[in-house]
């Protein structure tokens, strides 16, 4: 009895703290969906944006996996009760785009709080994905991250393969692969995870081949999937044939096969640059190189497409509250801010400041591998194909290409039957969307 | 023989009858509350989502009647979802009452511990859904699932991830070994009721052991057979979302989608909430048809307490 009165007083007092302290700032509701290490990084940065000046109170609330907090904002939305921020994967860029009515862009509330939004200081292949066609930049890139090669050492050197010289390109994988997987040095040669991100979108991308019409869908319109080109069913092909006798080894449509790897059971893989902690941890003698490109490709590598998420402002909310957003967002720009974020969670800073500034220091000199995800996004300014892929509906056409390549992998079909199918299919789709 | 008692029981009792007018409503009034605010309403909500075709915002809605219906119905996804959808509930209800009833039979035989065993034997039944699936997902995870080393090594290419069959095996062996403990414990009390005297006579005309299960003990449990059926099916039908979320996610390919999955697939993953509206009030019907043959026909023949 003495304890639950005395909880019940200090719940009292708590309640009562935080009313008062509620009358005097303005609240600004973030809803992320970070986990382990990267909800530390959110919990820090919104403590210190809090310490840093008293006029708004930032709150941020987990909301689960990417995909639920994208459900989350929406039900939200439409029972009137939306959040200031909502961070938004990037596959559902496309959907927070459609609704023009539900958000502010970006632009819109830096301008409208009296400060301008600098596009010239942030990372090109980055802003121009989160742009509307015209350039307006609608929502604030938090995370980003771009695929890259990882590999075993420890097995290269069983193989027989030079452990200094990952390989560059797809064949040269096929190669590496086929001699790990004879030589008995592994189970199997190669893994990957997400093969919609990395095999087919930032594949595009990287050898500057359509995905689909109208600019990868970023130009808006009747868009349609251009997938079934020569290059990526030659490209999937050898995939399937690896596939055949475990030389490739599928996972898993998300980053299941990240397990494959971190067992040994695969000498080389493919992943975002964001898995790299659970790699560092599990103290494997790894090894980083670029994304490889095909060698048929005449542009190739041009550059890889950003991956991870941005924060959406939902439209309907107070002066008060855009005003305390904008200043989140000058904050989150600052190089010492980006630059914690980006050394301790492994996505790319956003802002070109950030990266020389980390750069001086020595970080990458230090960490190996961890520049070169930056290095392949802004290699080379991005061209129609490789500013990234959009569409109203992209959850739903990875799921009819994630199925059709798994009937692929099965050896139920070829390669160019699935990604014929996987065209009509996708293309059915989006016009259905676009009809809504 | 007990039917008749039953029936000369309740026409001899009188009939109830309150005496007040209003305290009748009055007392099932929370009752109707309930079910108002948490099934007619939702309930309602989905028949009008139903009909219209809406972006995921609710910025622009368009009434089109019956046209989601339609599609739906022409989908080949939504066909291939049913196939999947009745095997699936099928081989779940099957396996988890064969093997319930050759465990309730044994647990009878025991001669001690009868009550350990039993114990044990309803314990899985506590376990939630999405856990019992983690649970064998760890267990036949390709690369890390102890036991998908055992099939391995004994030369089964085994590979939930890419064969459909694999996956929907794992599936259904998840899904009826939660149930198995519910249908356990009704066998096990069904094989109490059966009359000792019955099963002592048959043993002293000759009929051997597997002659009295088949000839006496199986039929006197059909009620209780019948009664599982239709309870794992509805089982298998709509309470298994979680653990197709949690071990295949309706894949590979669209070999493990079944209607409840996919209802949640296209309102939730895809954002198509008429389809998925459209969809779920199919289900709806197909509950309320389930619903009515276990009231029609099970209902007489199985008797509670």
């Amino acid at each position: 009895m003495k304890f639950l009165g005395f909880a019940a007083g200090i719940a009292a007092t708590v309640t009562l703290l935080s009313t008062t302290s509620a009358f005097a700032v303005t609240q600004i509701s973030w809803w992320h969906a970070m986990t382990g290490a990267n909800a530390e990084v959110v919990a820090k940065i919104s403590k210190d944006f809090n310490a840093s000046q008293s006029d708004y109170e930032l709150v941020p609330v987990f909301k689960g996996t990417y995909p639920e907090t994208l459900n989350a904002g929406i039900a939200a939305f439409r029972a009137g009760q939306a959040p200031d921020i909502l961070q938004v994967f990037d596959v559902g860029t496309g959907v927070m785009m459609a609704a023009e009515g539900a958000i502010k862009p970006v632009a819109d509330v830096m301008t409208g709080a009296g400060m301008t939004f600098d596009k010239s200081q942030y990372l090109p292949g980055i802003v121009g994905y989160y742009s509307k066609p015209d350039g307006t930049m609608l929502s604030f890139p938090y995370n980003s991250s771009s695929p890259i090669l990882y590999y075993n050492k420890d097995i290269f050197q069983k193989a027989g393969l030079d452990v200094n010289n990952p390989p560059k390109t797809w064949n040269e994988v096929w190669e590496a692969a086929k001699k790990i997987k004879t030589s008995g040095a592994a189970s199997c040669g190669y893994t990957s995870t997400w093969l919609t991100w990395i095999h087919l979108e930032n594949f595009a991308a990287w050898n500057d081949v359509p995905w689909a019409t109208q600019q990868n869908g970023l130009a808006g319109g009747d868009v349609e999937l251009k997938i079934n080109a020569p290059i990526f069913v030659n490209h999937f092909q050898a995939l399937a044939d690896l596939a055949k006798d475990g030389t490739f080894k599928y996972g898993g449509r998300t980053s299941e096969a990240k397990q494959i790897f971190l067992a040994g059971e695969c000498g080389i893989f493919t992943e975002s640059s964001g898995g790299l902690g659970d790699i560092v941890k599990s103290g494997m003698n790894y090894g980083i190189g670029q994304l490889p490109y095909d060698s048929d490709a005449k542009g190739a590598p041009q550059n890889t497409t950003p991956g991870g998420a941005s924060l959406w402002v939902f439209g309907n909310k107070s002066d008060e509250e855009y005003k305390g957003v904008a200043a989140f967002f000058a904050y989150l720009s600052k190089t010492d801010v980006q630059e914690y974020l980006h050394q301790k969670s492994g996505y790319l800073p956003v802002t070109l400041a950030a990266y020389e500034a980390t750069k001086k220091s020595g970080f990458y000199d230090k960490n190996a591998g961890r520049e070169t995800p930056i290095l392949q996004m802004i290699g080379k300014p991005p061209t129609d194909n490789s500013k990234g892929v959009r569409l109203p509906n992209l959850p739903q056409v990875r799921d009819i290409q994630n199925e059709e390549l798994e009937k692929m992998l099965a050896g139920q079909q070829t390669a160019q039957q699935a990604l014929d199918n996987a065209v009509a299919r996708g293309n059915a789709a989006i016009k259905e969307a676009l009809d809504n | 023989m007990g039917d008749a008692w039953i029936a000369r029981e309740i026409s001899l009792s009188p009939r109830v009858v309150f005496p007040n007018k209003i305290l009748p409503y009055l007392l099932v009034a929370p009752q109707l509350a309930i079910t108002l605010v948490f099934f007619y309403w939702p309930a309602g909500q989905a028949l009008y989502q139903s009909m219209l075709r809406q972006d995921p915002f609710g910025l622009k809605s368009r009434f089109v009647w019956f046209a989601n219906f339609r599609k739906v119905l022409a989908d080949p996804a939504y066909l291939n979802s049913i196939k999947v959808t009745v095997m699936f509930s099928l081989a779940t209800a099957i396996v988890a009452m064969v093997v319930a009833l050759l465990l309730a039979v044994m647990a009878e035989k025991a001669v001690r511990g009868k009550g350990l065993y039993r114990t044990l034997l309803i314990w899985p039944y506590a376990v939630a859904p999405a856990i019992a699936g983690m649970l064998w997902l760890f267990l036949f995870n390709p690369s890390i699932g102890s036991l998908a080393y055992l099939l391995r090594s004994l030369g089964i290419a085994w590979d939930p991830l890419l064969n459909g069959t694999h996956a929907m095996i794992l599936l259904v062996s998840a899904a009826a070994w939660k149930q198995i403990s519910y249908n356990f414990l009704f066998f096990v009390a069904g094989l109490q009721a059966v009359p000792k005297t019955l099963i002592e006579a048959a043993a002293m005309d000759g009929a051997g052991e597997t002659k009295r299960f088949w000839t006496i003990i199986f039929p006197l449990l059909a009620p209780t057979t019948f009664f599982l059926l239709v309870v794992n099916t509805v089982y298998a039908l709509f309470d298994t979302f979680g653990i197709v979320h949690a071990v295949t996610g309706g894949g590979p390919g669209k070999t493990t989608e079944t209607l409840v999955y996919k209802v949640y697939n296209d309102g939730f993953v895809n954002l198509i909430l008429g389809d998925s509206a459209a969809q779920s009030v199919i289900l709806m019907a197909i509950v309320i048809a389930l619903t009515a043959i276990q009231f029609r026909y099970v209902e007489r023949k199985v008797h509670y307490g």
